[in-house]
């Protein structure tokens, strides 16, 4: 049995939303040499989310962005009882000398993120590569690896679980905490 | 995700309609891996596979290498012409050996139907069957069924003929169970001589008439004439064969529709197929060619994800 406890609701996901958007025009100002790229499958959502914020508040300013599928380059291979399943890859352009913006839903144990530059350095070599997140679970770290950008951090045991709902798939935004019993 | 339900690769007769789906979904992420700028990545990096090939082989042997190394998996070469099989070892022992050395998965074609199976059994690793005799060539009729779904979105419904020397094919035995599993019509089109006695216990309908085969197919599979593997005449001459079996523009231009023309090579030009046919628009033997590395990817990524860390 899983009990579950809200962290976040809808009204503070969208001002996380706009909050980190204003984060990013603020560092990035127009854009030009600036890629998103969404680790699939939760981070495409929020990479979505992000560039139609920007979108918005910079009145349709033109910003490449893709999604990356890191299924080959994890670390976990054949270790699972069961394999994930490769998602779809779009990243029509090169990353050479861009300043690379990852995005994904929840960091954990930094591992995807990890995979997610191995699997981004065969796109090319950018200039810079930072990191948003809407979760930062801190404190449960495998690898030194730190975000740039992060809506909420949050203090949980690793028998805990984050999952953040997006209202287009899952009809309402909010980010939950799972705790077995 | 799913699993594949083998932990080999014998033969499409023991794979589930599902197992091909999943390789046919993994081969896509791979077919887009492949035509990146960086065609590797580094999944297979602890896995040692040994490529085992006891009969020749071009295209077949530089695909499972090339997915190989784009899966960044070690891979060591064995021919058995320049091997200790000619000083009387026997394949098991010769196997063992070789996984002696740590090996995770073999690739093996040998000219005996049945030895990739044999070899499941009593040795301890993943076997991909690369072709073993006459039997079975499971990739090769996975990376043409997922040739044929790349050029029509399905392969259920489609119409498929199989042309030229089906007694001594492997493709054909291998393809006519893929097809079917997958929803296809198929039906063999050759010299009766050429045609196995058992094609009927496979529900698959034999054609003498090649145009009438080709008026009745979306896509027609042709098939090498396998004199190596002849022992007595099967027709009276090759160049007979190649006036009423060989496919050229004139055969095309006859039929009511457009059709696909398949081959898993090495193509003998001018007997099977004429020039002007092999590098037309209709032919997608190329394609094959390139899905076949996607195919093989996916094949070892799947087994090698069930092989215990």
């Amino acid at each position: 049995m899983e009990k579950e406890k809200q962290i976040v609701n809808s009204k503070q996901f969208s001002i996380m939303i706009e909050r980190l958007a204003c984060q990013l025009i603020e560092n990035h100002v127009n854009f030009e040499e600036t890629v998103l790229v969404g680790i699939q499958p939760r981070g495409v959502n929020f990479s979505k989310r992000i560039l139609q914020k920007i979108n918005k508040l910079t009145y349709n300013t033109e910003i490449q962005s893709g999604s990356l599928d890191i299924t080959f380059f994890r670390d976990d291979f054949g270790r699972r009882d069961v394999p994930i399943e490769a998602q779809e890859l779009n990243m029509n352009f090169s990353v050479e000398g861009k300043r690379v913006v990852l995005i994904d839903d929840v960091l954990f144990t930094g591992r995807s993120v990890r995979s997610a530059m191995d699997a981004l350095m065969n796109f090319g070599r950018p200039k810079e590569v930072e990191l948003m997140v809407l979760i930062d679970r801190r404190l449960s770290r495998h690898l030194p690896i730190e975000p740039n950008y992060v809506g909420k951090t949050v203090d949980s045991i690793s028998s805990e679980k984050v999952v953040v709902k997006w209202k287009d798939i899952d009809k309402e935004d909010k980010i939950i905490l799972l705790k077995s019993e | 995700m799913s699993k594949l339900s083998v932990n080999h690769l014998l033969g499409i007769k023991g794979l589930k309609t599902k197992d091909i789906d999943l390789i046919f979904k993994t081969a896509d992420n791979f077919k887009r891996i492949i035509n990146q700028p960086i065609k590797k990545v580094p999944t297979l990096r602890d896995i040692t596979i040994a490529n085992l090939f006891f009969e020749n082989s071009t295209r077949t042997r530089l695909s499972f290498e090339l997915a190989e190394k784009r899966l960044s998996a070690d891979v060591v070469n064995f021919s058995s012409s320049s091997s200790s099989v000619k000083k009387g070892e026997t394949l098991v022992d010769t196997v063992n050996n070789i996984l002696a050395m740590k090996v995770d998965m073999v690739v093996m074609r040998h000219p005996n139907p049945g030895a990739a199976e044999f070899l499941s059994r009593n040795v301890n690793a993943s076997i991909v069957n690369a072709g073993d005799g006459a039997h079975e060539h499971p990739t090769q009729a996975l990376l043409d069924c997922y040739s044929i779904r790349e050029k029509y979105g399905d392969v259920k419904g489609k119409k498929v003929v199989i042309v030229g020397d089906i007694l001594h094919s492997r493709v054909a035995l291998s393809n006519i169970h893929c097809l079917q599993k997958l929803g296809a019509e198929v039906r063999v089109c050759g010299p009766s001589t050429l045609i196995p006695k058992y094609i009927d216990s496979l529900s698959v309908k034999h054609v003498s008439n090649l145009k009438e085969a080709l008026n009745w197919c979306d896509v027609a599979n042709v098939l090498r004439i396998q004199l190596e593997r002849q022992d007595v005449k099967y027709f009276p001459s090759l160049r007979e064969y190649s006036m009423v079996y060989g496919i050229n523009k004139e055969v095309l231009d006859s039929l009511d529709k457009e059709i696909t023309i398949m081959h898993p090579g090495p193509i003998n030009r001018g007997v099977e197929l004429s020039s002007d046919v092999a590098d037309s628009e209709c032919a997608i033997i190329l394609d094959q060619v390139e899905n076949g590395v996607a195919i093989r990817m996916a094949v070892m990524y799947l087994l090698a994800g069930k092989i215990k860390r």
